[in-house]
């Protein structure tokens, strides 16, 4: 792995260069920080520990058509493939979480709406040198450092940062910005380990996952469940927000005779999610809900591509209103396992 | 075939023949649909078991198990119950209008390794509509199983679905079929009596013997039970799940059943399988 240094005094070349590139990065909106295609002449900061919103929605928008067509006709009209898009300053956390479901957009049958955007897209990661106060990535396989997902990490080492290339498109972008870089030297990779090391004995959240996976179908009819949702209102930010989260909705839209099928983000914490035409709810409280948003994330998905569908990144923790703590549960569920 | 391209995007196809099974608000409406596109209509293979989200563009889409067997000829059966929008406008459907298919979803009941065996249907209401080809596929392969018992009912004789079919069975020798309803009716010659009373009163012998049932929640749980005391094991009983669907091919998350997705992992899951699955008669 070949690796690069950027002098911050050239970053606002660097992003220059990568202007015409469709670049995206964190920008603060009404719904908080989160990542927009970087406006003509603007120059980001990496000033930030996580954006609000993952950059899951880069590749999976929150709403997406899946098709057109005019009310009445049968013809059916694809939307145009996506440019490429170079994605700035992903955390290895969301980058993790991309990397984990893609299993899923490409299990049996692809995804194609996911799937080419998510080749299309460069992200390039910036390492965590602060972690948050409720990050607890190191617990469920991630780093401040981890590359999973990434193309190309960037490292802020004070003055520089250092630039790590992971796949063949992180060093693609590399060779296009190579006249603003210097050969990184041994010093800047001790400097990038130590950085790690204190990162990550910054992280003061953590949990013992061994055993979660396996244990949790036995805590099935556990009243753990009812204690544990017993404050939550439905609302949803725990998933919505979530950046392995990727369940949707599909429907269908209509303007004057203009139409279009759509897909948009759903949660599983929603009443309507599984609510059968008939009245009939297979999940009717918050307590089966909260147990299936445990189980997913924690033994199905294991089940599934043997691997957690968490990261860490703390966003159920910090937005939940009413303080509902992922942690905490799997703490109760150690506890009663 | 899954549109391997894009598998959201559905097929056109045409309403060739329909018409009601059943009436009142929620009314049964069967449709007999064919491809337009001819490549696609030779190319398309399904199984008894499996489903196929069927729509209105403009609508949507739900999830209807293909109510024929593949030996019946190059088009597909969907009898839908009208319970909300999208059922609602597949009713307005008459021949010659379109309706839209994706699919075939889902596994299928393994009738190839069921050969030389006895199967056994219980259906109830609208959980006939995946008993059909069931029944049908049997049917046309009569040399290859041990035989072929039917058991069918509803709350009243109108609420039967294919009934210009009972006639035909009742002349088929090889077919043992029996009807119910649950209160008696004037004219009515069948059983009267719920479906798991009238499976105790046949007391199937569960020796080489499959059963396969679908209905009501409430219907289920009781022939699984009564299934049990005749003697079935529970790799002997066969039945069908349902979810709110979306994709059909595991990705919108919503059909789960446990680990298991509806629309991948079954619809059809034998005894043996569902006893592992904590939610699957939530």
């Amino acid at each position: 792995m070949s690796a690069m240094l950027l002098n911050k005094e050239k970053w606002s070349d660097f992003v220059g260069m990568l202007a015409g590139k469709n670049l995206w990065a964190p920008r603060e909106s009404d719904e908080g920080l989160r990542f927009v295609p970087v406006a003509e002449g603007e120059v980001p900061t990496l000033d930030y520990n996580n954006t609000r919103v993952p950059p899951k929605e880069a590749v999976f928008p929150q709403t997406e058509t899946l098709f057109k067509f005019k009310v009445g006709g049968k013809d059916l009209e694809e939307p145009r493939p996506d440019q490429d898009a170079v994605l700035l300053g992903v955390r290895p956390c969301d980058a993790r979480a991309m990397h984990i479901i893609d299993e899923l957009f490409s299990w049996d049958e692809d995804d194609p709406y996911y799937l080419k955007r998510r080749e299309k897209t460069v992200l390039v990661g910036l390492a965590c040198n602060e972690p948050g106060l409720n990050c607890f990535c190191t617990s469920v396989g991630g780093g401040p450092v981890s590359t999973e997902g990434l193309d190309l990490l960037m490292v802020d080492l004070g003055e520089k940062y250092l630039l790590e290339e992971v796949t063949e498109k992180g060093s693609a972008l590399i060779d296009e910005v190579k006249e603003l870089l210097e050969e990184a030297d041994d010093n800047s990779s001790k400097q990038k380990d130590k950085l790690a090391d204190e990162a990550a004995g910054k992280i003061k959240r953590s949990i013992e996952t061994e055993g979660i996976p396996a244990g949790l179908p036995g805590l099935w009819e556990d009243e753990l469940w009812q204690r544990v949702s017993a404050s939550c209102i439905g609302c949803g930010t725990c998933t919505f927000l979530c950046p392995t989260c990727h369940c949707f909705d599909i429907q269908d839209e209509t303007e004057g005779f203009e139409a279009r099928r759509c897909r948009m983000w759903d949660s599983c914490m929603f009443r309507e999610y599984t609510l059968h035409t008939s009245g009939h709810n297979p999940r009717p409280t918050r307590s089966e809900r909260t147990r299936n948003r445990i189980n997913h994330k924690y033994s199905y998905y294991v089940d599934k591509f043997e691997v957690i569908a968490c990261v860490g990144c703390g966003r159920c923790i910090n937005l939940c209103p009413v303080n509902i703590d992922i942690l905490d549960i799997l703490g109760q569920v150690k506890e009663e396992i | 075939m899954i549109n391997k391209e894009n598998p959201y995007i559905p097929y056109n196809a045409t309403v060739e023949d329909t018409w009601y099974e059943t009436g009142g608000e929620r009314a049964i409406k069967t449709f007999k649909v064919v491809f337009d596109d001819e490549n696609i209509r030779k190319s398309w293979e399904h199984f008894p078991g499996q489903c196929a989200m069927i729509g209105v563009l403009g609508v949507g889409e739900s999830m209807i198990s293909i109510s024929c067997s593949p030996t019946e000829g190059e088009f597909l059966r969907f009898s839908v119950m009208r319970m909300g929008k999208v059922t609602q406008a597949l009713h307005q459907l008459e021949p010659g209008d379109k309706m839209t298919v994706r699919g075939p979803y889902g596994n299928k009941f393994p009738l190839d390794q069921w050969q030389g065996k006895h199967i056994l249907t219980i259906g109830g209401g609208i959980g006939q509509a995946p008993m059909r080809p069931v029944v049908e596929y049997v049917k046309s392969n009569y040399d290859n199983y041990g035989g072929l018992t039917m058991i069918y009912g509803a709350r009243t004789s109108g609420d039967l679905c294919f009934k210009e079919e009972f006639e035909e069975m009742s002349k088929d020798d090889q077919l043992s079929c029996h009807l119910t309803i649950d209160i008696e009716e004037e004219q009515w010659d069948h059983n009267v009596g719920f479906v798991p009373q009238i499976l105790m009163d046949l007391n199937p012998s569960p020796e080489n013997t499959i059963a396969v049932t679908c209905g009501p929640p409430i219907m289920i749980r009781f022939v699984l039970e009564n299934l049990k005391k005749l003697g079935f094991e529970d790799d002997q009983i066969y039945t069908t799940l349902e979810n709110r669907m979306k994709c059909g091919i595991g990705k919108c998350g919503r059909c789960n059943a446990g680990n298991m997705y509806v629309c991948k992992d079954g619809p059809v899951f034998s005894y043996a399988a569902l006893k592992e699955v904590p939610e699957a008669f939530a």
